[in-house]
């Protein structure tokens, strides 16, 4: 992993990414932290890890499954009472330009 | 504090709504801006029942008629939930976590939704949007975060005991800044469901109290197996002060890692530990010198897993279905980026930190390389832990920090959570318990680390240290 | 220069599970807006997904029955990306280590082939998005609705192939119950990756995936379309753009969505409130013993019982057809001793079924499962002809009315007066009145005239309205007109 010098450029690019407005402010700002950060990151390079499984759970346990059976489900009008927005029992959003299934780059 | 007044309540020489509106009161003045949200009203009617059913004798639980607080990332059905954020808004869970129905289940009575670092992110309990949680010891300090509301209501006598999070040290190290016990449970043993998810693979609720026994009462209520949540491990409630009195006794051999106490460490936390070494020898305790190599990558690997997990884990806050949304006549993306802007600073940069290291072309140098020395960091504890009962470590190389002292260095705050991060990335029990005072009066405090479910033996070494080593001072205003 | 396509196919089929896949909403699609949906499929704060089993055993189902090897340990992954009806930002689903690698699907088109798959995996659907004037509405009904995705190898050739492909896909899938492959309610939907090279190279060209196309024909259309569109660009000179078209059914076009140089960035990773997919041995077994016979065998039993290739082939094509065709037969596996056990040739059934079934239903335009009728009205009419009672000819006349009013044969026959006359004394005398009516011929007939023969079977016939058995007839005719 070669040395990341998070630009501001990158960090507007990941924040587009993470759907994030920024000020300038901010940019510059994540720009040096964040540069300094993965710098510190950096040490990690130091182990050999070639060998080794990544850890992403704590117990590899038997998998929990449930069974295929309805529950009642609150109904339109109380999930949609928490809703900014709902229209016809719908949640009401911005005209979604782009096609189904992606955002819209 | 919670089995003596559990005693009182039972034998009727007080009555929960008495109890209630006393910390009711308290709450009132306090100073410390520790409460987001006080149920008035809902408590008084919560501590009502609890003592209808006190009078009933039946299903009484040392939990019943107790007033607890709850930090604000737990779900209250009914009752605003807001993780110390403005995205938020005034969002009302539809449901109860389970932890929090088992507590009310046990008949607690649920005072308020508790301060914190805005989402669980922080180690000072300056990032809430609602304003720094000050230091009930001295205001001009930091509480420690995250749940730094949750430890600044158990000295301040806001609460008899708290529920907070830990994701990286978020219960341990405001327990040690204020000098209130704090545990983080085995990563399964309390249902993570209704708990709004930091980091999913590391975060675990648990209880901060006055004294060992109080966390271990909280603990017995919480505890155990839920459907509703695939992690959780299949065990059955059980109760941890009674446990905990079984283990007491015995005498362990207990290791100290090398790797704390390199730099950095402030030299009153190091003589404290010592003096609580000492201590513990003198019980019957061996202690042993062991090494957990790979401790100086755990920040690292932190900072880019909880990032990039929680990157993921807030993407839900997109001002479609609860929260804020951003008004004017705006375009989806701009509804997305503008709602989302209303996260805190140190939110923004752990999302951005954590989108970029899952991104493509980074996730491999990253996200799996983090995740691969967890494994290396997870199996310094399981060689450890074949040769000792448990470890002692401080929570923290100091005690707390000036109000604002770290804040622009995110660096900095960081390493601060050096010692208590391990502990997340392996799953692992720990406790921390307070050994004393600095020499401004700041509390320090000492972990002790168990190997999984063995919560039992640590808070019976924690409660060993509150008999014979140090303890500190509770005063609830009784 | 001569070209050759390359298509893979990438299927989402939902399965047939009551409940969602990570919480227990109703996956019924019939319901009103926003009436399946709970705190965990509208991702409320808090809420965890708990995996339903019955569509891990569904998904297993599905891999046995595509010859897949099962992983007996797969990973969930998130994918990430905002979209207002993906309720928690990102989707569960499997990334690098799914459910089932490496299976096949034989089919029929111009040749017999093997198509090979690449991978099958589960994950959830997302929500529905409908476009008004100025804004778009949200219904989550369909969120963590459990999908497999089947994702084909680059083997097909043709807009033909990729129709038999996806035909018999489906047919599989509602062979062995784990989804309804309703396309137009979406339950079984299509991408198709579409590249052309000239033929005999060992490169693939530039693909464009073309999404959701909701029925056969236009996912023929659609890629007939699109491979011509890419000769002619590629012909001319021009390079083909890889990216992401849609199906204009109208206007028999793709066209071109957006260009993948705005690519996603997914950022997949395991899902941490997950545990890693651990298939039991156990289920594997339970799922292989409980398996229904699948198309391919089907059609292995029709063959051994005597019904050709091609029809075999076409009555397996599909589940309904093919129990019908089993009913009709009383040959089934469950219904071996059908309403009435007496034999009826399958041969005469799949005479019916080929010839007069499809041709009905074609002229209708209509597929080949989509009709109404008992398959015990078309045994007891397979009997009825076989018994004498009618002749072939009537027989096709009944089969029609029972085609279109689903009414029981007998009645037919005794409602329109169709009963084959055996009886030798009407037939008799029937015969007598026509060589009474035609004494010259009969004169000419006797003097050696064979040939009349065929003259006076036709007037008797005709004397009887058809009705009459042609067996009896000629043979009390030749004594007769010998007289």
């Amino acid at each position: 992993m070669a040395k990341i010098d998070f630009s501001s450029e990158t960090v507007m690019k990941v924040a587009h990414l993470a759907r994030l407005e920024l000020t300038a402010e901010e940019t510059a700002k994540f720009s040096s932290q964040l540069t300094k950060i993965l710098d510190y990151v950096e040490k990690l390079n130091s182990l050999d890890t070639s060998k080794v499984e990544p850890m992403t759970q704590v117990h590899d346990v038997e998998t929990p499954l449930r069974e295929d059976e309805t529950r009642p489900s609150p109904g339109a009008a109380a999930i949609l009472d928490s809703a900014p927005e709902q229209v016809f029992d719908n949640y009401k959003v911005p005209q979604v330009i782009a096609t189904k299934g992606k955002d819209e780059a | 504090m919670i089995l003596e007044l559990h005693e009182k309540l039972k034998s009727r020489k007080l009555s929960s709504v008495e109890l209630t509106r006393h910390y009711l009161k308290r709450i009132a003045a306090d100073r410390t801006n520790s409460y987001l949200t006080v149920c008035e009203e809902e408590s008084l009617k919560e501590a009502t029942a609890a003592d209808a059913r006190i009078a009933s004798g039946k299903d009484v639980t040392p939990l019943t008629g107790i007033p607890l607080g709850l930090k604000d990332i737990l779900c209250t059905n009914g009752v605003r939930t807001t993780c110390a954020s403005k995205i938020l808004g005034d969002y009302k869970p539809p449901y109860d976590a389970t932890s929090v129905e088992r507590l009310k289940r046990s008949g607690a009575v649920t005072l308020g939704k508790l301060n914190m670092d805005e989402f669980a992110m922080g180690g000072s309990n300056e990032n809430s949007a609602f304003g720094a949680v000050k230091n009930p010891v001295n205001p001009e300090y930091v509480p420690g975060g995250s749940s730094g509301g949750s430890a600044a209501a158990v000295k301040a006598g806001l609460a008899a005991a708290t529920l907070g999070t830990d994701t990286g040290g978020s219960v341990r190290l405001p327990a040690a800044f204020t000098g209130t016990v704090g545990l983080k449970p085995t990563y399964g043993l309390v249902s993570r469901y209704g708990l709004v998810a930091f980091a999913s693979s590391l975060d675990q609720i648990g209880p901060l109290g006055a004294t060992t026994e109080d966390c271990a009462a909280v603990l017995s209520a919480i505890a155990g197996h839920d459907p509703l949540d695939s992690t959780s491990f299949k065990r059955e409630p059980a109760d941890y002060v009674a446990l905990m009195a079984a283990e007491r006794g015995k005498k362990l051999r207990i290791g100290v890692p090398k790797e704390y106490f390199v730099e950095g460490i402030e030299k009153a936390v190091a003589e404290k530990f010592s003096e609580a070494r000492k201590g513990l020898e003198k019980a019957g305790h061996t202690f042993v010198e062991i090494s957990l190599p790979h401790t100086e990558y755990s920040v690292a690997v932190y900072y880019i897993l909880a990032v990039s997990e929680a990157s993921s884990n807030l993407a839900r806050f997109d001002g479609v279905r609860y929260g804020m949304r951003a008004k004017g006549d705006l375009s989806l993306t701009e509804m997305y980026s503008k709602t989302r802007a209303l996260f805190g600073e140190e939110v923004k940069r752990r999302i951005i930190l954590g989108t970029f290291a899952l991104s493509a072309g980074y996730y491999d140098a990253y996200f799996k390389k983090a995740c691969q020395v967890r494994r290396l960091i997870s199996g310094d504890f399981s060689e450890a832990f074949k040769k000792v009962d448990a470890v002692m470590a401080p929570t923290a190389p100091s005690a707390a920090f000036r109000l604002g002292e770290k804040i622009a260095d995110p660096l900095k705050m960081y390493l601060n959570d050096i010692f208590t991060i391990p502990v997340n990335l392996a799953g692992l029990p720990a406790i921390s318990t307070p050994i004393g005072r600095a020499a401004q009066g700041l509390p320090i405090g000492m972990q002790f680390i168990g190997r999984h479910f063995e919560e039992p033996r640590i808070l019976a070494l924690s409660k060993q240290v509150e008999e014979e080593v140090y303890r500190e001072k509770v005063d609830h205003g009784f | 220069m001569d070209f050759e396509a390359v298509i893979g196919l990438e299927v989402h089929a939902q399965l047939l599970t009551r409940s969602k896949l990570f919480c227990g909403c109703s996956t019924d699609v019939h319901s009103r807006t926003n009436a399946n949906v709970c705190p965990v499929c509208a991702a409320h704060p808090g809420t965890l997904p708990v995996l339903n089993r019955k569509a891990v055993e569904f998904a297993v189902k599905a891999a046995l029955a595509t010859n897949c090897r099962i992983n007996s340990r797969s990973i969930f992954a998130r994918k990430n990306y905002f979209y207002p009806d993906l309720p928690k930002g990102y989707q569960i689903s499997q990334y690098d280590q799914p459910l089932a690698v490496g299976g096949y699907i034989d089919i029929e088109a111009a040749a017999s082939k093997r198509v090979r798959l690449t991978r099958i995996h589960m994950e959830e659907d997302a929500g529905k998005s409908v476009h008004a004037q100025g804004y778009s509405m949200v219904n989550l009904n369909r969120a963590g609705t459990p999908l497999i995705e089947i994702v084909s190898e680059p083997d097909i050739r043709s807009a033909e192939e990729a129709g038999a492909y996806l035909r018999k896909l489906r047919a599989i899938l509602m062979y062995i119950d784990v989804c309804d492959g309703n396309m137009q309610e979406g339950s079984f939907r299509c991408d198709a990756n579409v590249s052309v090279r000239p033929r005999g190279s060992g490169k693939f060209g530039t693909r464009a995936e073309i999404k959701n196309v909701n029925s056969f024909r236009f996912v023929e259309k659609a890629i007939e379309y699109e491979i011509r569109r890419q000769i002619q660009i590629v012909e001319s000179g021009g390079t083909v753009v890889q990216e992401t078209r849609t199906y204009d059914s109208g206007k028999n076009v793709t066209v071109s969505m957006r260009s993948k140089e705005e690519a996603h960035d997914y950022r997949y990773f395991p899902e941490p409130d997950l545990i890693a997919l651990k298939i039991p041995e156990a289920m594997i077994t339970v799922a292989q013993a409980t398996l229904a016979e699948l198309p391919d065998q089907k059609k292995n039993r029709y063959e051994q019982m005597g019904i050709p290739a091609y029809d075999a082939n076409v009555i397996t094509s599909s589940k309904k057809l093919a129990e019908f065709f089993d009913e009709a037969c009383g040959t089934g596996e469950v219904h071996g001793e059908g309403l009435n056990s007496t034999f009826v040739s399958p041969k005469d059934v799949s005479n019916w079924v080929i010839g007069e079934l499809l041709r009905l239903l074609k002229a209708d335009e209509r597929e080949i499962d989509d009709f109404k009728m008992n398959p015990y009205h078309l045994r007891t009419l397979v009997k009825l002809v076989r018994e004498g009672a009618i002749n072939n000819n009537t027989a096709k006349t009944v089969f029609e009315e029972m085609y279109k009013t689903g009414r029981e044969p007998g009645e037919i026959v005794q409602a329109k007066g169709l009963a084959q006359v055996s009886d030798a004394g009407a037939i008799e005398a029937a015969i007598a009145e026509v060589i009474a009516a035609n004494p010259s011929q009969h004169q000419d007939y006797k003097s050696g005239k064979d040939k009349l023969f065929g003259f006076f079977v036709g007037q008797v016939m005709k004397k009887m309205a058809g009705k009459a058995n042609p067996a009896v007839v000629n043979g009390l005719l030749k004594k007769k007109l010998s007289q």
